[in-house]
């Protein structure tokens, strides 16, 4: 029983990270209909970033804030530079364009970097809450982890669903063109829903990072996890990057514990097989699947 | 109020636009009027900048607006209903208002324009927390008129507002445009297919045939002509 | 009655040939084996090697090309799908004793088992949704190898060898090895091409144009849209599958970390740089994409810089390849080459149409 609680508690934990990186997939999916897979490369980086200015002697809070930062300059960039031009074309352009975007940054991040993994430091105490005899297999830092992504989440919620800016940007999403008649700059708020995505991620990054260590191919997974929980909340919906983040990282930890920790790969895998063969659009999407 | 000359406009290699040229009188309802497929979309879309032309000029209230993008033209008081209504589905009837009067930056405005759009268009204050996506047709059009509204425009182009709609609900939806038009002087440019309701109400009109201009003559006159009605509106 | 008029032996020949596409693709074939016969024999072991590596690149970037380019597909994981070829592979000459061709031929099929059961999961789905499944398979496969209960079977890390081929004696005792693998694979390189084009313009091939371009239209003219995309992914998981075999097969060797996320990104990118749909252009790529490394390599140690930095160069090769072409060059460089032999065609044809007309 004793297992099943750790088990249960490390998973929600690592949900959390799934459903920050879902959200970032879920943002820009919604604002331009293309899937980010250079999202890894993206958050890679900037938690590089973040490494770099502890190496220099600054504290968490100030990396963390950096890597922020440049996750939103970082993601405007993107978005302004190598994604307008694709926009409109095929969704194959997009995917092209963003994978070879990943390929470039874990190149630049290998030739700058170095290939061996460097440790980066949690926020918080690492050591299970409890004593010497019962002593959970969650810590302090797993708490500010999980906290920290239900805050933000909350935050972009309020923000979406009762600002005008957010107004504005699901508009820009929803439908460009009736937007544009209406007054709205529509490029400036796919910029902005770029930016705020590579923000999330880059979040998602630092805090997975003490876990994965810091190496251009440490975060390939986390991203496949991340569309995964994606998929599995349905790609158009926030609420559901939350739902798809938790129920992937309870599945996984249960895997991990009971089938052995190799599996964990293979086993996301099957579950985003599973997913689209039986509900493509995931639990909150509209269906949308063509009959086979 | 708008000057339009010599527009010519494509669709790769499809001609939509022939040389139209269009005068628009200010505080008056003009009515562009033709078959399917004759150009009258085209016109409005291009007019309010979402297409190029290849050639041509569009001066709206001075200034040579010809390139310009709809973000633009709305600031300087264009406002543009597109055929099919463009009512934004997943927003509520409340939002999608508020989205029309959003350039503004005027909260002011927002609260008292979204009261006033209430009081002329009752069904829609019944429904304001409603997705927009679960309105009839006809409550669809009240939306994107009042939500137009919202951005107080001097020029109103309207695309097809009766397309789709019961004739008494049509009727009424027309009604109130001219209304619009004698009490604030709101210039009106209404595309319609459905040539008797357009000339109800409209001061002026043109028709278009296959992307050129073949008819421009107060509304009454081109009513009462035989000819143009059998020929080109199909009445 | 009227006699017909005999016709010209060389007008019959040519409607023949612009009938029978074939004909064509055979005469193509027959060339260029012949050219790849007298390229083998004038290079030295290591050059055959390469050749042999560009050749089974180049058969699983076909593969790729005729999935993207006439069916609009997208696969990041055939480099996933070229481990299972060649674990196939080396499994079946372990245990089987089988011929080299049933071998590969089994290998190819195995694959093509493979890539229709992921077609069916995405076959019911828009591209990112394809791309993304076949990124886990590339990134989750591989660690299939390494599951403890399979360890015994597939070897864990360190994969399975494969035991060396040698060339048949009736070639002669001191034919170089390396010259025979790449006979093997250019064969089979010129099989899989005549294949692949014979099926793109075939009524299948009509049917998956038909399908990228606007699938309710293709519904509409009785095209089953979600077979015609599964028969896709499956025929060009048959090709990956031969690749990884014959991967297999030259380099003697089938272990997880052969077949990294680069490889997937590197058949990518060498289908994206010949010209998606083309299948000269899946050749191109491959030939860069295979020499690249090497090349990157040579050039750095030159320049003194360190390791991390020239082996990470084609990863940065690859990533603005595929960025720039895609928003530059959409069509790569058969759309190039297609672009420059129109210019010389017209510019050559204006003095001569300028003589006509005095």
């Amino acid at each position: 029983m004793e297992r099943f609680v750790d088990l249960t508690l490390a998973g929600v934990t690592s949900g959390a990270i799934y459903a920050a990186v879902a959200l970032a997939l879920v943002l820009i999916w919604r604002a331009t209909r293309i899937v980010n897979f250079a999202q890894g490369g993206m958050l890679m980086i900037t938690t590089f970033i973040g490494y770099t200015v502890i190496q220099h002697g600054g504290s968490y809070w100030l990396a963390l804030a950096v890597a922020i930062v440049s996750g939103l300059v970082l993601g405007a960039v993107v978005e302004r530079v190598l994604i307008r031009p694709v926009e409109n074309r095929s969704p194959l352009s997009a995917v092209v364009v963003t994978f070879g975007l990943l390929v470039l940054l874990q190149g630049l991040a290998g030739m700058i970097f170095g290939g061996t993994p460097r440790s980066y430091p949690p926020a918080f105490s690492i050591i299970g809450f409890g004593n010497a005899n019962h002593r959970l297999l969650f810590a302090p830092n797993d708490l500010w982890v999980v906290l920290v992504v239900v805050g933000v989440m909350a935050v972009l919620a309020l923000v979406f669903r009762r600002t005008s800016i957010g107004l504005r940007m699901r508009a820009a999403a929803f439908a460009p063109e009736v937007a544009r008649l209406l007054g709205v700059r529509v490029g400036r708020m796919l910029t902005l829903g770029w930016a705020l995505a590579a923000g999330v991620g880059a979040l998602a990054g630092v805090l997975v990072a003490p876990t994965t260590f810091v190496s251009p191919t440490a975060f390939d997974a986390t991203l496949v996890y991340g569309f995964t929980a994606a998929v599995i909340g349905g790609l158009d919906s926030p609420p559901g990057a939350v739902v798809g983040g938790a129920s992937l990282g309870l599945a996984l930890s249960y895997v991990s514990g009971y089938l052995g920790s190799d599996l964990v790969p293979l086993g996301a895998l099957v579950v985003l097989m599973v997913v689209l063969m039986v509900r493509p659009s995931g639990l909150f999407g509209a269906p949308a699947g063509r009959r086979v | 109020m708008l000057d339009v000359v010599g527009l010519t406009a494509s669709y790769g290699p499809v001609r939509a636009l022939e040389d139209v040229d269009l005068h628009v009188e200010q505080g008056a309802i003009t009515a562009v009027l033709g078959a399917n497929g004759a150009g009258k979309t085209t016109l409005l879309r291009v007019i309010s900048g979402l297409l190029r032309p290849q050639q041509g000029t569009v001066r709206f209230a001075g200034r040579d607006v010809t390139r310009r993008p709809p973000e633009a033209l709305v600031r300087l008081g264009m406002a543009h209903v597109p055929e099919g209504r463009g009512v934004i589905a997943e927003l509520t009837v409340e939002e999608n208002l508020r989205l029309g009067g959003l350039w503004r930056r005027d909260r002011a405005w927002l609260r008292a324009g979204t009261s006033q759009m209430f009081e002329l268009f009752p069904p829609l204050a019944a429904r304001r927390s409603k997705r927009a996506e679960l309105l009839s047709g006809g409550e669809r059009q009240m939306l994107v008129i009042a939500r137009s509204l919202m951005s107080r425009p001097r020029l109103l182009l309207l695309d097809e507002p009766s397309l789709g709609l019961a004739p008494l609900v049509s009727a009424q939806i027309i009604a109130t445009l001219r209304e619009l038009c004698n009490e604030t002087g709101l210039t009106i440019l209404l595309v319609e297919q459905n040539a008797a309701t357009a000339l109800s109400v409209a001061d002026f009109a043109i028709v278009l045939n296959l992307g050129r201009k073949v008819e421009d003559d107060r509304a009454e006159r081109l009513a009462a002509d035989d000819r143009v009605r059998h020929a080109y509106l199909g009445m | 009655m009227t006699i017909a008029t005999p016709r010209p032996l060389s007008a019959v020949l040519a409607e023949r040939w612009n009938r029978s596409t074939l004909l064509r693709h055979l005469s193509i074939a027959v060339v260029g084996l012949a050219g790849y016969y007298l390229l083998s024999i004038s290079l030295d072991a290591f050059h055959d090697l390469q050749l042999a590596q560009i050749s089974y690149t180049a058969i699983a970037a076909a593969g790729l090309t005729v999935l993207s380019g006439l069916s609009g597909q997208i696969s990041l994981g055939h480099g996933a799908l070229m481990a299972v070829g060649a674990y196939s592979t080396a499994l079946l000459l372990e245990h089987q004793h089988w011929k080299l061709g049933l071998v590969l031929l089994a290998s190819a099929a195995i694959t093509a088992v493979v890539g229709a059961v992921i077609g069916l999961a995405a076959a019911r789905l828009r591209g990112p949704y394809l791309a993304g499944a076949t990124l886990a398979l590339a990134v989750g496969l591989p660690s299939l190898a390494n599951y403890h209960e399979l360890r015994n079977v597939l070897g864990g890390a360190n994969g399975l060898l494969v035991a060396p081929a040698p060339p048949p004696l009736s070639l002669g005792e001191t034919f170089p090895v390396e010259r025979w693998q790449a006979w093997i694979c250019g064969l089979c390189l010129v099989i899989t091409l005549v294949l692949l084009a014979n099926l793109a313009s075939s009524r299948i091939g009509r049917d998956m144009r038909l399908v990228r371009e606007d699938e309710d239209a293709a519904a509409l003219a009785g095209v089953h849209v979600a077979r015609t995309q599964v028969f896709t992914f499956a025929i060009s998981a048959a090709a990956a599958g031969l690749a990884g075999g014959l991967f297999a097969f030259v380099n003697q060797l089938a272990s997880p970390g052969a077949f990294p996320l680069s490889l997937s990104l590197a058949l990518l990118a060498a289908a994206v740089l010949g010209g998606l749909g083309s299948l000269a252009g899946a050749i191109y790529g491959s030939i860069i994409v295979t020499l690249l490394p090497t090349w990157s390599a040579d050039v750095a140690q030159s320049a003194h810089l360190s390791r991390s930095v020239y082996a990470n160069v084609p990863l940065v090769v690859y990533g603005v390849v595929l960025i720039g072409v895609m928003i530059l060059f959409p069509s790569g460089l058969q759309g190039g080459v297609r672009w420059a032999g129109r210019w010389l065609w017209v510019t050559i044809r204006r003095p001569l149409a300028r003589k006509d007309s005095h």
